[in-house]
């Protein structure tokens, strides 16, 4: 068996695996936008501390619900008299990591097997599917709400329920891919050449079919932060004082008439992300050809 | 004939669907860590309580045999009994429905009316000003949270211009009404960046294809041609990317009757979190599948309904 296993390199030319078209720019428009707005985001919450001084969570009640501008604090205080920079600063933290840690569990899980059921197809392809068809029935909030009920309070549980909810949209995408790929000449080539299954699946399919996953994991970060976010905001999230955008989104909602802006500031912060997420996954799609 | 038979046969492919959300929302109460008896009534109850609670969630079953129970019970209707209320899960969620399903049809026809016109502008005006403007404003909205939009249509149209009420549902049929417009705009618009990126596509295949050509080169002008023709084919798309992505539209119902304080079935799920309220939860995370289901196979029957040839492939 061994000395039917051919490097991947001396496989016919005909039949070589394509590598993934690359352009001769490196960067586009919104790639490049994406990442800079992206990056500045991540920036700022990382040097928090030395943005602000103001403690995100040490109360004042003598310096509550100040306006903008006001001394020492740039875009005031809510109730309690709380930095509202600090606390989007701080609120950026846990939103930004956990939003995008969110999606690396599913991402791994929802490729491995939309990989594995696209190749073996039989059982165990009808097996997953029937399960990402039970999945998909329910809404994505809806689901990832209960679950984080049943599995009680915490940044775990969060991870847990976008995990056992978001893997499916990944196995879908990867196994879609699949079935095309595994009929194209490469992969054909690299079967007849006797190779590993492990090591067609490895470096031949994967490198072509995650391009597509790649690309939707930029809005499944989205769909994490708002996810994270609606669950602050209903009080299920990150247990407070911890900040969170979604919870002050609620704390602001109270004082709409006087004060918007506590409510419409961590929104505008929510918004960007997604319009930073959104450029860098219209960039990659530029990029790579994929249209 | 055909229409009824495939009408039928999408009606047979959502059972196995259906039965297997069954499942999902029964092991959700083995998902709870721990004793769920303990968890739900607290470390301090007496033992009697927890033995009473087991027995009556029917925890000193064993696991198959609670499904089966379960599932029996839900093909009676019966979703069992509220913790908090003394009152059934079917009754409680029956005197929600009618606001839960009015929002979601005043999104699904918000949706429609706001984005199947932007799409055929920058579809029409392809390359142009307003085709730019309209495929770049859409980023903005995909990350914006839709309680977040539904404040801030609160704080412009209710609280500064004061043409709608800032929340409730009122209790006549205009009251209804009347509350009913804000909360089904903003799911509408939460839906809409997504809408109209996807019918934009359609549209432009819809314009390039050759009956269009043909239409263009009798002479027709450009709105009879757009009106006449590529409507009705672009409906037919328009109703597809509704459904793929009306579990979203039904899902952000939940969070959107929280910010309008709308009696609907999302605000008593909510209610029933913080009450601890286990069945409740179950039984209206049951119904939000159904209503994707339902809405589903609505879409699929309105497709096959425009387009005859999917009812006989």
């Amino acid at each position: 068996m061994k000395a039917l296993t051919l490097p991947g390199r001396s496989v016919p030319a005909a039949g070589t695996t394509p590598r993934p078209r690359r352009r001769s720019r490196r960067f586009n428009g919104p790639l490049l936008a994406g990442l800079i707005l992206f990056g500045l985001l991540v920036l700022a919450a990382i040097c928090a501390p030395l943005i602000t001084k103001a403690d995100p969570t040490a109360q004042d009640l003598t310096q509550a619900l100040l306006p903008p501008g006001s001394r020492g604090h740039l875009l005031g205080t809510d109730r309690f008299g709380r930095d509202t920079l600090a606390r989007l600063l701080y609120g950026a933290r846990i939103d930004l990591r956990v939003g995008v840690l969110a999606v690396v569990s599913p991402f791994l899980i929802g490729t491995v097997l939309g990989l594995v059921s696209g190749w073996f197809g039989g059982w165990f392809d009808t097996l997953v599917m029937r399960i990402v068809d039970m999945v998909v029935a329910f809404p994505f909030f809806v689901l990832v709400i209960a679950l984080v009920f049943a599995l009680g309070p915490g940044t775990g549980s969060i991870y847990l329920a976008i995990t056992l909810v978001g893997w499916v949209a990944y196995a879908r995408i990867v196994r879609g891919e699949v079935l095309v790929a595994k009929n194209q000449e490469y992969a054909l080539a690299a079967r007849a050449s006797g190779l590993p299954t492990w090591r067609i699946l490895l470096r031949h399919l994967l490198p072509n079919v995650v391009l597509q996953a790649i690309v939707f994991s930029m809005s499944d970060i989205v769909l994490s932060i708002l996810a994270i976010v609606t669950l602050g905001y209903l009080g299920l999230g990150v247990p407070p004082p911890t900040p969170d955008w979604g919870s002050m989104i609620q704390d602001g909602q109270q004082f709409m008439l006087t004060h918007w802006y506590l409510a419409a500031l961590p929104g505008f912060a929510v918004v960007i992300t997604g319009l930073a997420l959104a450029l860098i996954g219209d960039g990659l799609v530029e990029r790579m050809n994929l249209r | 004939m055909g229409f009824v038979l495939y009408i039928g046969r999408r009606l047979l492919a959502a059972v196995p669907v259906l039965f297997g959300t069954t499942l999902i929302v029964f092991f959700m109460i083995h998902l709870v860590p721990g004793d769920p008896a303990v968890t739900l009534l607290g470390t301090h109850a007496t033992p009697q309580a927890v033995a009473a609670l087991h027995a009556q969630m029917g925890l000193d079953q064993p696991v198959w045999r609670q499904y089966l129970d379960f599932l029996g019970r839900l093909l009676h209707g019966d979703l069992g009994h509220s913790f908090f209320y003394q009152s059934s899960v079917t009754s409680l969620i029956l005197g929600r429905i009618s606001a839960t399903l009015w929002l979601i049809l005043a999104g699904a026809i918000f949706a429609v009316l706001v984005s199947v016109p932007l799409a055929v502008w920058a579809a029409s005006r392809r390359g142009g000003l307003a085709d730019h403007v309209i495929r770049t404003v859409p980023l903005l909205g995909l990350g914006m949270p839709a309680f977040w939009l539904g404040i801030m249509l609160i704080l412009l149209f209710a609280l500064k211009l004061g043409l709608f009420p800032v929340s409730g549902y009122g209790t006549t049929f205009a009251q209804h009404v009347q509350g009913i417009i804000l909360p089904g705009l903003t799911v509408a618009l939460a839906l809409t960046p997504i809408l109209v990126r996807s019918l934009r596509t359609s549209m432009i295949n819809v314009l390039g294809s050759d009956y269009i050509t043909t239409a263009r080169a009798k002479g027709i002008g450009a709105g009879r041609t757009i009106a006449g023709h590529a409507l009705r084919n672009a409906a037919v798309s328009s109703v597809t990317v509704l459904g793929v992505n009306i579990a979203y539209l039904v899902g952000s119902t939940l969070v959107v009757e929280r910010v309008f304080s709308l009696p609907g079935v999302g605000t008593q799920m909510i209610d029933a979190i913080f009450n601890r309220d286990f069945p409740v939860v179950q039984g209206v995370t049951m119904f939000f599948a159904v209503m994707v289901v339902a809405v589903n196979l609505l879409t699929d029957v309105a497709h096959a309904g425009l387009d005859p040839r999917v009812r006989l492939s």
